[in-house]
């Protein structure tokens, strides 16, 4: 049948293929290491902020714990590797599996508080995960994991001093979490996630059940978010609670989508377009004192946005209604 | 045969007695009309039977089966949909998209799911409407837009909150219009309204409620007649007139 939502959805594949094709040639034209690193840490948080809009955009629970279920995925991953030898190209999915499973954990008895006590308790959470790893011996504590040096290859997901294969991982990562974000909007969950954003009461009386809807939002947000977070810990090569853990994760992850548009396919692309650039590039210019001035940027633009440009950056490109009348 | 019955319905809120030992049922068919005034328990009423709050006693069957207790979700797969008193709508949605919402309570595709969806819209009259955001609709149109929701989940019997509460002569009878077509479907109604002259046309029978207990039932006529209800909702100067 054709009508407005299958024309859109269509419309967004094709647009989305035409970027992807962009983003794989682009880059083989690249030789600056310092451009290729911006991008693969774009392209890295577009997809993190993506998960995140999975669980936050689209079914309306907001987290800002997000940095546990990133963490965790690095860990699962880095450890696997470094005490199991099982290939990062393997373990990776099993830091997803994990990263989905803690948001089912934290969902359980979060899911029954309404609105921002939700994200109140996805700070607590996350904080908490924080300090125990930060405690915890087995997994390096405050002194983090490094991740041994291997031969290049694909089943170790290492390249060397190449940055060029690490940008298509991480390409490759940030079209899964899109291509997912996409079926999930033309999908029985994607109807049932949004209508609970907009209104449980009336969700439910459609026979929407609204907590196995959270927890499936919450399953995948986290899974994917874990997968990324495998990949960080590869491409930096040394975990710590604080490079993968932080509370500054959480929002950085979160921030994308918010800048960009909650619950839109490009607001998370977008806003990690804008935002990623603009933080390195401030933390280069300013050097180790960039951290502060990193998260006043932060607050300024959401300040921006949120007067400016409520429904995110991705309404600009947007017409006024969609489809007939 | 009685599609539904309320057998013994009491719930309080704190202090407060909503509804008080409610008993009557609802025949296959027919469209019910449920009155009262201010604060009666009608609303309250509604949410027992959708399953959204639990009566503190008695049971509530549907089709012979007990309900009560079970949750709005399992009553809307048994074939109970609803509108709400103040409109609910999801406002990020289109309106058709509202609707496949509804629709995907039985169907397991999209496709079919917005196959379905349009036909309600079209039955409902707003498939003019279609791709306009849900917030964009007016008044009138909300309403509608409710009753295609609640009607895509295929029920065999919908509850309308003051459906043509505020709505234009013009506009109310079109809202009259479609109940009737909803009928005609084969779904049994029940209605609650404030206005009596546009409900008793409608109805096989009413209920009224007063103070969160039945006050009588019956037929349109003999309703009018009764000195309870006219006491109820006049006062007594009105009654003994
Ligand atoms: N969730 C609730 N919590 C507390 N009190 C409630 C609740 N729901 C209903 N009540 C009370 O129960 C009584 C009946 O309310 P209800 O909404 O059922 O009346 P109604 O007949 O629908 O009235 P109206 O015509 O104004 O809509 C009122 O006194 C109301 O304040
Ligand atoms: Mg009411």
């Amino acid at each position: 049948m054709d009508n407005f939502i299958t024309r859109r959805r269509r419309h967004e594949l094709m647009v989305a293929g035409g970027l992807l094709v962009v983003a794989i040639v682009v880059p083989l034209f690249i030789r600056d290491v310092t451009a290729l690193n911006v991008i693969i840490l774009s392209l890295l948080f577009a997809g993190l902020s993506q998960a995140w809009n999975i669980l936050g955009g689209y079914c309306g629970q907001i987290s800002l714990g997000h940095a546990l279920y990133f963490g965790m995925g690095s860990y699962v991953s880095t450890l696997l590797y470094v005490h199991g030898a099982i290939p990062p190209s393997i373990g990776m999915f099993a830091g997803a599996a994990v990263g989905g499973l803690a948001a089912l954990l934290v969902g359980w008895p979060c899911f029954r508080l309404s609105g921002h006590y939700y994200a109140i308790a996805t700070v607590v959470v996350g904080e908490i995960g924080y300090l125990l790893f930060l405690n915890w011996d087995y997994v390096g504590g405050a002194t983090g994991v490094y991740i041994p040096i291997a031969k290049p290859s694909l089943l170790n997901l290492q390249f060397g001093k190449d940055k060029l294969p690490y940008l298509y991982v991480v390409l490759a990562f940030c079209a899964a979490t899109w291509l997912a974000a996409w079926l999930i909007e033309g999908s029985r969950w994607g109807y049932a996630w949004r209508a609970v954003k907009d209104d449980m009461v009336a969700a439910r009386s459609l026979g929407v059940n609204i907590f196995s809807s959270k927890m499936a939002a919450a399953a995948i947000s986290g899974a994917f978010t874990g997968l990324g977070g495998a990949i960080y810990g590869l491409y930096v090569g040394y975990i710590d609670p604080d490079s993968v853990m932080a509370g500054h994760f959480s929002i950085l992850i979160a921030l994308p989508a918010v800048l960009g548009g909650v619950g839109t396919l490009w607001g998370p692309i977008l806003g990690a377009a804008l935002l990623i650039p603009m933080k390195e590039l401030s933390s280069s210019y300013l050097g180790g004192s960039g951290r502060g001035v990193d998260l006043m940027l932060y607050g300024a633009m959401i300040v921006v946005v949120a007067l400016a440009q409520p429904q995110g950056v991705v309404s600009l490109f947007r017409r006024r209604a969609h489809g007939p009348a | 045969m009685a599609l539904l019955e309320i057998d013994g319905v009491s719930k309080s809120f704190g202090g407060v007695a909503a509804n008080v030992d409610i008993s009557f049922a609802v025949t296959e068919g027919e469209i019910l009309g449920l009155i009262g005034p201010n604060g009666a328990g009608k609303t309250s009423l509604f949410n027992a039977i959708a399953g959204e709050v639990t009566p503190d006693a008695g049971e509530i069957r549907l089709d012979g089966a007990p309900i009560s207790g079970l949750g709005p979700v399992a009553c809307a797969e048994r074939g109970i949909a609803r509108t709400f008193q103040v409109v609910r709508s999801f406002d990020s949605m289109t309106v058709l998209e509202n609707v496949m919402v509804g629709a995907f309570s039985r169907a397991g595709h999209a496709p079919v799911a917005m196959r379905a969806a349009q036909e309600t819209l079209e039955f409902c009259g707003l498939a003019n409407r279609a791709g306009r955001f849900a917030w964009q609709l007016s008044p009138p149109e909300k309403r509608r837009l409710e009753v295609a929701r609640a009607l895509a989940t295929q029920p065999k019997l919908l509850l309308l909150d003051e459906m043509l509460t505020g709505l234009t002569p013009t506009e109310a009878q079109e809202g009259v219009q479609l109940v009737r077509a909803v009928r005609d479907r084969g779904i049994t109604v029940i209605m609650v309204e404030h206005v009596m002259e546009i409900v008793l046309p409608l109805v096989s029978r009413a209920v009224v409620l007063n103070l969160g207990r039945v006050l009588t039932i019956g037929a349109p006529a003999e309703i009018v007649k009764n000195p309870d209800v006219i006491r109820a909702y006049l006062g007594d100067r009105y009654a003994a007139a």
